[in-house]
């Protein structure tokens, strides 16, 4: 099976930090793909180089086959991303938040229709299509954000962090919908978490991500193996340490601040 | 265009689904409607100043567009504080349609905003002088919200947050409105002030709407419709230009 998602040598940096630093590394099409590390490890950024919103400095990166650099239109038409905190219009009604997005992606009328119906069934809020969103609570907001951001039928679906402030019942409903979708749609997961064993439950491949840089790749087994943990969690440690990141990550963010209230914007 | 339609349709949707917010935003044109076009009325009669309710009421409608426009335009801090942004920013959508969307939906909203100031000042006893000339006085409406609607997605897009509403409000929205002539008949204030008039653009946009509805332009509808014309485009260039720039 081909990559889907390819990076070479990518970098970013932001004044003097680099935040991503020469990080290579391919998931092949159809596997859900676990990318882990340590608060401002660099995983939020990798995502948004490879979501378009971002410039690598140097390096990379093909998505579905595509620089997302030289054609961001088509690679932003091959993948759903659901983000870290909510993208959703609280004003708008479950299904007039789905509609936009398919209008947005130009998922013709007809086809509109039948695609909100059956994601909106799937995870089990038609009932509610016609509420507004500001009413849902965090899991149903999750649910919809995962429907919307496969409407278009994408190839590859991005999960930053999608279960986080759940609690474990709607994660694992949440998990439960990914897999679903994963296997209807035929569509590669690349995700992050900080919950070691949901990665290790679901994740067929992963990569450890640390200052920066990619310290370890494979199956949760190869990184049980490598590192003479008994779970990810034990693994993940051996690899980054036991090391509170705050105090590694108040410059970075001091200097994000600083940056906002001088020049007005990130 | 598309995607253009259905983000004017959400600003629009947004507008008829706040009614506290259509109503609380009609308080402050109306109060000064009746305090100033009622309390001032007599005494700028007696200088020969005429009607003042008849003078102020083009002033007090660009005052509901106004505002209106620039705080829909400033929705875009919302929208990256509650994360909307995001969605409309990794489409596979050119950011120029998604400005234009936007941009149009709220100038849109402010123009319907304008519009029912316009019948307060209808209840308050104003008359357009000239029936035949409201679809001018349309235009200048329109005018108005897009020029005033391209600052607030300017402003907006330069902003990360709602800290900076105070100095929005102090020392952009109100300096526009105060050093317009909106309040006062321009060639009677004293020179200083008089330049700054002259240089304010909603000057033009009062000007041509009190040219319409209650007779007598002071620049010339002509040179009314070119600066306000010119500078919507520009602004709204400027407002795509830092729209384009945001990052999340």
């Amino acid at each position: 099976m081909g990559a889907i998602i390819e990076a070479r040598d990518v970098v970013k940096r932001f004044d003097d930090f680099t935040a991503v630093d020469h990080i290579s590394f391919t998931v092949p099409e159809g596997v859900i793909f676990g990318f882990l590390g340590p608060n401002g490890a660099g995983k939020t950024t990798t995502i948004k180089m490879l979501t378009t919103v971002l410039k690598p400095t140097e390096g990379r990166l093909l998505i579905a086959g595509h620089d997302p650099v030289k054609e961001p239109l088509l690679v932003r038409r091959a993948f759903g991303i659901v983000f870290q905190d909510p993208s959703l219009d609280g004003e708008l009604t479950a299904a007039e938040n789905m509609e936009l997005h398919g209008v947005l992606y130009r998922v013709p009328r007809v086809e509109r229709r039948e695609r909100v119906e059956s994601l909106l069934r799937f995870v089990g809020l038609w009932e509610r299509r016609d509420d507004y969103v500001k009413r849902f609570s965090g899991g149903m907001r999750r649910r919809l954000e995962i429907a919307r951001a496969v409407q278009h039928r994408p190839r590859i679906l991005f999960l930053d962090e999608p279960t986080a402030g759940l609690d474990p019942q709607t994660r694992n409903q949440i998990w439960e919908f990914i897999r679903g979708l994963c296997r209807d749609e035929h569509v590669t997961v690349f995700f992050t978490t900080h919950y070691m064993e949901e990665a290790e439950r679901v994740a067929d491949e992963i990569a450890v991500i640390d200052h920066g840089r990619i310290v370890a790749e494979g199956t949760a087994a190869a990184l049980r193996q490598q590192t003479g943990g008994r779970t990810l969690e034990d693994a993940f440690i051996a690899l980054t340490g036991h090391s509170i990141r705050e105090t590694e990550a108040a410059p970075v963010d001091r200097m994000r601040m600083m940056r906002r209230v001088w020049l007005g914007r990130r | 265009m598309s995607a253009v339609f259905i983000l004017w349709l959400r600003q629009l949707k947004r507008y008829f689904r706040s009614r506290a917010r259509m109503i609380g935003s009609l308080g402050q044109p109306t109060l000064f409607l009746l305090a100033l076009g009622f309390g001032l009325g007599p005494t700028f009669a007696r200088a020969g100043g005429g009607n003042y309710v008849q003078f102020l009421a083009p002033g007090i409608v660009t005052m509901g567009i106004l505002f209106t426009a620039v705080f829909s335009g400033i929705e875009i801090i919302w929208d990256r504080q509650f994360g909307f942004l995001k969605e409309t920013l990794v489409a596979p959508v050119p950011r120029l349609e998604i400005v234009l969307g936007r941009t149009l939906g709220s100038a849109t909203v402010a123009l319907i905003q304008g519009s029912i100031v316009f019948v307060v000042c209808l209840a308050a006893g104003f008359r357009p002088a000239h029936p035949l000339l409201l679809p001018l006085a349309l235009l200048f409406m329109a005018l108005i919200a897009i020029m005033c609607t391209a600052i607030g997605t300017a402003v907006g897009s330069v902003l990360e947050d709602m800290q900076g509403f105070q100095l929005i409000m102090n020392f952009i929205v109100l300096p526009l409105f105060f050093f317009s002539s909106a309040l006062f008949p321009v060639p009677d204030v004293p020179g200083a002030m008089r330049f700054a008039v002259r240089l304010n653009p909603l000057s033009y946009g009062v000007d041509g709407l009190r040219g319409a509805l209650s007779g007598g332009f002071a620049f010339g509808a002509a040179t009314d419709l070119a600066v306000l014309g010119g500078l919507a485009a520009i602004l709204l260039a400027i407002g795509a230009y830092l729209f384009s720039k945001i990052e999340v």
